[in-house]
């Protein structure tokens, strides 16, 4: 009996022609911590619904507990999920909102109690009982929500970005908060989100999507030091992907100078993508530097400098504790164990050059997304 | 410049509230004045307190008007539900299906189920073609002794709220129909995920979250059924009396206007009393608006 607690297999799922999905296989194994990560529209949400029970595949099987539950609605099915908006009911007490699975299941009362209590505990909310939902901030509704759905004791909790409606230091609390539960009652957790810090910070393992199609699957130091391709590469943080060629196993030549890697297994002068992330760029005297290039914009970001550079024709991001004036030529180093060395994919070419760089106004586009699912 | 968009709100405000003041509170006034003056304009109780006679008429009136109401209700929570389950283009003609009656005169659409319950109507014909061919059957048959008597529709306190029925049913559809497609999606599903069947999630979380629907539907359809006088003389005839019809003739006929505005004042302070109870009792279950 292996222990996996839930299997994909073969998943397809399109909406009026379109393909959300195409033939997913995964396994998600019994009490981890596990996160579909992946941009808005990548099928990460129709997944999860799929395994609450809320979409059925066009095409597969969902498993759970070895057995095939396609069709089972989803109050027969022994997981509970977290919603975006939480979905409390306007009409009940906080109390009741908690007890409300309990009483569907014709709990004696006095279980009930002690349950709801026990749960009002768990998520640090005493003496709330006969408050109202609308009363709440947004923080202790989503407390409410995790209760509600923990107190018919599921087997598998699913997340749907549930932390996306708050400010950020809330949303770090309540990640360490997350986590810290999942751990002390041990069941499985399939966290559903597009914000890489988030799930790079809780998850057991990380399933990174994009168009239906699953990219990587791994531990986040994984998938952070070992990127499959470019698109996962540039969407796990920050990344200079650079087009290079394998001249020989350990040596890649990019930007014009022959580097020293850990890489091997390519085939001579094979053309593949580098991935050289920022931190790991050392900024040196240009008499001694590998490479060079002008820098053409900084910014101070608290801990580190910011810093874009030209060098041949490509941009590179480069985070750096020295100041650099705008214009100037630095030099840079990378040492083997900070180059990563990726097979040519779909995504090649369509990431990592900062040449038109904004984060500002990838921060703006990401607001205006939530006001409108606000609606 | 607060002070100045204050100015500016109470301005705009103010067409509103001379319309208030002119159309409302004026006229309720004067059938205050009216109710509690005799002829020559002297304060009197008289009015109030002949009323009593009327009493009768009165629960008839409030009684056919809540089982009109209720009858609504049972229909048009079915179909609200229905259509809000619906995609968009289908919603839209049935909301279209729904008003388009809304458009005809009121008065013809109570004359076109006249015509429906006459002796020699419509639905009577065919009623009474139906009773007499069983009536024929067991005679032939000489199973039993007893024959069905034809039925008689018309100028009967059913006919009555068959008409109100008819007439105030899309008041009750739509405010219902509007709560249910504001309803949260996945509220329902919430519900479904933390164990309810279909019979559960209806119970326990659509029902309560539509109550403010099913009130101001409510209101909107047992005001206006217990003050009608129309649907009453032309589908009740003599024999359904309502209060609605006794305020129109001491207005109309007996130019009894002091007696007329104590009706309606009275009335009124009914539906308000109806009304108050309706509310308290869906307070418990959350907000309520009229």
């Amino acid at each position: 009996m292996s222990n996996n607690i839930i299997e994909l297999k073969n998943i397809s799922v399109a909406f009026d022609g379109q393909q959300i999905i195409e033939n997913m296989n995964l396994y998600i194994r019994d009490k981890e911590f596990i996160t579909f990560l992946g941009p808005s529209g990548c099928g990460k949400t129709t997944t999860l619904r799929m395994i609450a029970g809320f979409q059925e595949p066009d095409s597969g099987d969902v498993i759970f507990d070895g057995k095939i539950i396609n069709g089972v609605p989803p109050h027969k099915r022994q997981l509970n999920t977290i919603f975006q908006r939480y979905a409390l009911f306007p009409h009940l007490n906080v109390y009741e909102n908690i007890a409300f699975g309990l009483r569907l299941k014709k709990t004696p009362e006095k279980e009930i109690k002690e349950a709801v209590t026990e749960m009002l505990e768990l998520i640090n909310l005493k003496g709330f009982e006969r408050r109202s939902i609308s009363s709440l901030s947004g923080g202790q509704q989503q407390r409410v929500a995790i209760a509600r759905a923990l107190v018919v004791k599921p087997r598998v909790l699913l997340l749907d970005e549930p932390l996306g409606a708050l400010d950020l230091k809330l949303r770090k609390d309540m990640q360490v908060e997350l986590k810290n539960i999942q751990k002390r009652l041990g069941i499985t957790f399939i966290y559903v989100t597009h914000d890489q810090e988030e799930a790079l910070s809780m998850s057991d393992t990380i399933v990174v999507m994009d168009s239906g199609v699953i990219q990587q699957i791994g531990t986040p130091t994984d998938i952070y030091n070992e990127p499959k391709n470019a698109f996962v590469a540039d969407f796990i943080g920050e990344s200079n992907i650079i087009e290079g060629v394998m001249r020989a196993d350990f040596w890649v030549e990019m930007a014009g100078h022959k580097f020293k890697c850990l890489d091997k297994g390519f085939g001579v002068d094979e053309k593949v993508d580098v991935v050289v992330r920022p931190e790991d760029v050392d900024v040196v005297p240009v008499e001694n530097a590998m490479i060079s290039g002008v820098v053409t914009s900084i910014t101070f970001k608290g801990v580190y400098y910011e810093i874009i550079v030209e060098i041949k024709g490509f941009k590179w991001m480069i985070q750096s504790t020295e100041f650099q004036e705008v214009g100037s030529t630095i030099g840079i180093n990378v040492e083997p164990d900070a180059i990563h060395i990726m097979k040519k994919s779909q995504y090649s070419g369509l990431y990592g050059d900062y040449s038109s760089f904004s984060e500002e106004f990838d921060e703006l586009s990401d607001a205006t997304v939530y006001e409108e699912e606000d609606e | 410049m607060n002070k100045k968009s204050s100015l500016m709100s109470r301005l705009a405000g103010a067409p509103y509230i001379v319309w208030a003041a002119l159309f409302i509170i004026v006229p309720l006034c004067m059938v205050a004045y009216y109710a509690f003056t005799d002829t020559t304009g002297a304060f009197t109780f008289d009015n109030v307190s002949g009323i009593g006679k009327y009493a009768d008429t009165f629960i008839l009136s409030i009684w056919l008007g809540l089982l009109a109401t209720v009858i609504c209700l049972f229909v048009a929570y079915p179909l609200a539900y229905i259509m809000a389950a619906k995609g968009p283009e289908k919603q839209s003609t049935m909301t279209m299906l729904i008003m388009l009656p809304m458009w005809m005169n009121f008065l013809l659409r109570t004359y076109s189920w006249m015509t429906i319950l006459e002796d020699n109507g419509l639905l009577t014909t065919a009623i009474n073609s139906a009773i007499n061919l069983i009536n024929d059957t067991i005679l032939a048959n000489n199973a039993l002794s007893f024959s069905l008597d034809p039925v008689h529709l018309i100028n009967t306190r059913g006919a009555v709220v068959v008409g109100m029925v008819y007439n105030f049913l899309p008041y009750m559809i739509l405010p219902i129909y509007t709560v249910m497609l504001k309803t949260d999606r996945s509220l329902i599903e919430a519900a479904q995920d933390l164990g309810g069947n279909k019979l559960a999630v209806f119970k326990n979380v659509t029902i309560p979250l539509t109550v403010p629907g099913i009130v101001s539907g409510f209101t909107m359809v047992f005001v206006p059924s217990v003050s009608t006088f129309y649907i009453s003389q032309k589908l009740g005839g003599t024999g359904t009396i309502l209060i609605g019809d006794i305020i129109e003739t001491q207005f109309q006929t007996a130019n009894n206007f002091n007696l007329g505005a104590s009706l309606s004042f009275v009335l009124m302070i009914l539906i308000f009393i109806c009304l108050a109870v309706m509310n308290r009792f869906s307070d418990d279950d959350g907000g309520v608006i009229i």
